[in-house]
């Protein structure tokens, strides 16, 4: 991606500039490697659609949603007021992430601690572009009669009730957009969050995401649409596990959006 | 005269046991620690209004929803009759609201009795459900004898209560067409005047017919009331504080503990005086006390219904964890710490606590925190907020988190990051 050059907090502020939004990368979008295609695209479509965005780079930290899970709090807080102390210092007002974790703990757990934003999901950021018309699912790679189903990740949906942002990036394609029987309120995990991303699962009869990716399986999908850098990596072993690697294709709602409007 | 002194004694008696033993009930939820739970009331009215009055969320399984409608109808309908027998038992009078009413009576009697009929349709459904189809919600480790067959008694009572307030309304019917003694014409009875041909007819045996199921209906119910502090069906009574004051936030919302709060902005900046906030906490859950009121309110609350473990993805696949144990355990637990109050004092410690003695931590570390067992629950129980509580306490008071947590927490507080990357790196994706 050497075409554009991802602009930072620190030189932006170097030169008097003070962005309309920051783009809360994450740990994973930052680490992970199919994670970090995602954070990409999501800079491609800010990009694209001129929005005035920067990163903050090396000065990012985890927000400290795995340790709050698992119960460290002190890591947590630390974390958090270390973070709220950077944010404010470049006096940012929104936010968007990739991340439903880094979403969730910025929008509901930080203002607690004195960080207050106006924090949005990269889907949600997307549903309002594609509002605006300034995304229109064109020129790009055709879905035309492809079957999509939309995973939705536990801390987006469930935890925050966004539901109808990533279904409307599905929408405007010209595609089937079909339903897994657990979906929306009853979404089933993908077996990642609160902290097991990072540990063995306990003893049972199979793992989570395999109980997930047969409902994938089910409703026929050829595409699989996450919008959680956490789901992707579950849904990508599940889907490997069943040997289903060339029938379904695991995409974040970005890189399906930078897909279809050719970006 | 004397049947009316009996019936005063055995009402006063069987009021003074229910209201005890929900004194000894709300004792034990108050032994949780403190939580604000009274801001936005407005919203609040409209809450309990939609959940526990509305039953909007019992709607995802129809089957079970329209059966419980008709037994939650049925109960609250039918208590206007209570009501008539309460004053006749106390008066000595005979369907007092008969003459007042009018036609109205006939009107209401017929009601009664046609929700009479649904109570028993859905209670026979009910058993069914459980002793024959044997629907896997309703099996499960933690349901082992007492709360299956607590909700069999509870099924049978009130099909036992239903028959006797139907044979008690037939005998009646039959003694109006006698023009006997004080049975005077009042009421429709739609459906117990099909049961009628079925009873004797002599006027001296339907009169005891009569009275005995009369006493049999309001002694039973009386026992009944007793029997709910007790039993999960306590849930028909708390169902409404307990939605009164829901958690209003979003689910992925987690409290930020204050104690914590302290701790940590001292460390930030050592000129912080953190204000005096009494008595050093224990950091997370150990033991049900450790809990806040509004965590024992849901575990009395809880109806062991099932829908928190059936969509819990832990359980699903098999492990441990079953969000109904978690609320389970608490209310046994609760109850434990109560009856030690009754029977030792108020300071009395048994060395027994809801972690290890009762939820294992194996259960604990299983749970991926999804909000499915928050969302599925149609009286807004949280199991997730008790086994938050607890994994604070493991993992802040004990240190004993599994070692690739403290691989992660190590991560972060190092790296930045839950991974072991270089923070330096952290910019790298750019140049791709």
């Amino acid at each position: 991606m050497s075409e554009i050059k991802i602009p930072t907090m620190a030189e932006m502020a170097a030169q008097g500039k003070e962005p309309e939004i920051l783009f809360w990368v994450g740990c994973a979008g930052s680490f992970d490697e199919r994670a970090r295609k995602i954070t990409r695209d999501i800079c491609k479509i800010l990009q694209h659609v001129g929005i005035s965005y920067a990163v903050l780079g090396t000065e990012e930290n985890c927000t400290g949603d795995p340790a709050k899970r698992a119960g460290n709090e002190f890591l947590f807080q630390m974390q958090a007021m270390m973070n709220i102390q950077v944010l404010d210092g470049y006096n940012i007002k929104k936010i968007v992430t990739g991340c439903p974790h880094c979403f969730n703990t910025i929008k509901n757990e930080y203002p607690g601690l004195g960080g207050n934003y106006e924090v949005i999901h990269h889907t949600q950021l997307i549903q309002g572009l594609i509002n605006d018309g300034k995304l229109k699912a064109e020129g790009g790679e055709s879905f035309k009669g492809k079957r999509i189903t939309y995973h939705d990740p536990c801390y987006l949906g469930r935890g925050n009730d966004v539901y109808e942002a990533p279904r409307a990036a599905l929408e405007i394609l010209d595609t089937e957009l079909v339903e897994m029987k657990r979906c929306k309120s009853n979404g089933l995990c993908c077996g990642a969050g609160g902290a097991q991303m990072f540990k063995e699962p306990e003893p049972g009869k199979k793992d989570i995401n395999i109980e997930r990716i047969a409902d994938v399986i089910e409703a026929k999908a050829q595409v699989v649409a996450a919008a959680c850098p956490f789901c992707m990596t579950m849904l990508t072993d599940g889907v490997k596990n069943q040997d289903k690697e060339q029938e379904i294709k695991v995409l974040d709602i970005a890189e399906i959006t930078v897909r279809a409007n050719g970006l | 005269m004397i049947a009316q002194l009996i019936f005063i004694i055995i009402l006063g008696v069987a009021i003074y046991f229910f209201g005890k033993n929900v004194s000894k009930i709300r004792r034990n939820i108050l032994l949780g620690k403190d939580t604000d739970r009274n801001d936005r009331p407005a919203l609040r009215w409209k809450v309990m209004a939609k959940i526990a009055l509305g039953q909007t969320k019992m709607v995802k399984r129809p089957v079970a929803a329209v059966m419980h409608f008709f037994i939650y109808i049925g109960f609250i309908i039918i208590n206007l009759e209570v009501l008539e027998i309460m004053i006749d038992g106390v008066f000595g009078s005979h369907r007092i609201f008969a003459h007042p009413l009018g036609g109205l009576y006939g009107f209401l009697i017929g009601g009664f009795e046609v929700l009479a009929v649904l109570v028993l349709t859905a209670c026979i459904v009910f058993l069914c459900r459980r002793n024959v189809v044997h629907l896997k919600r309703f099996t499960g480790a933690e349901m082992t004898q007492w709360p299956k067959s607590d909700a069999n008694y509870i099924l049978i009572t009130e099909i036992l209560l239903m028959t006797a307030f139907l044979t008690m309304n037939a005998a009646d019917y039959k003694l109006q067409l006698l023009h006997f003694g004080h049975y005077v014409t009042a009421g429709s009875f739609p459906v117990s005047s099909l049961l009628a041909p079925l009873l004797p007819g002599s006027a001296s045996a339907l009169v005891i017919t009569e009275r005995v199921c009369w006493w049999f209906h309001i002694v039973g119910i009386l026992c009944f009331l007793n029997y709910l502090p007790y039993s999960k069906h306590f849930h028909i009574l708390l169902a409404f504080p307990n939605t009164y004051y829901s958690n209003l936030n979003p689910k992925g919302k987690f409290t930020n503990m204050a104690s914590v709060t302290n701790e940590v902005k001292a460390m930030l900046d050592p000129s912080f005086v953190p204000e005096n906030t009494g008595e050093p906490a224990r950091f997370g859950a150990k033991d049900v006390t450790d809990l806040t009121w509004k965590n024992l309110m849901e575990a009395y609350t809880c109806t062991e219904c099932g829908r928190c473990t059936s969509v819990c993805p832990a359980n699903i696949t098999g492990k441990l964890l079953s969000p109904r144990k978690i609320m389970m355990d608490t209310r046994d637990r609760i109850t434990e710490i109560g009856n030690n109050i009754d029977k030792h004092g108020k300071d009395f410690q048994d060395d027994k606590a809801l972690l290890d003695n009762y939820i294992t931590r194996e259960e604990l570390w299983a749970c991926t925190s999804c909000n499915a067992c928050v969302e599925a629950c149609p009286v807004n129980i949280n199991p997730l907020e008790i086994i938050t509580e607890m994994r604070r306490y493991i993992v802040m008071e004990e240190s004993q988190a599994p070692a690739s947590l403290n691989n992660m927490f190590g991560n972060v507080e190092n790296n930045g990051a839950p991974w072991k990357y270089s923070q330096a790196d952290r910019f790298n994706w750019a140049d791709e």
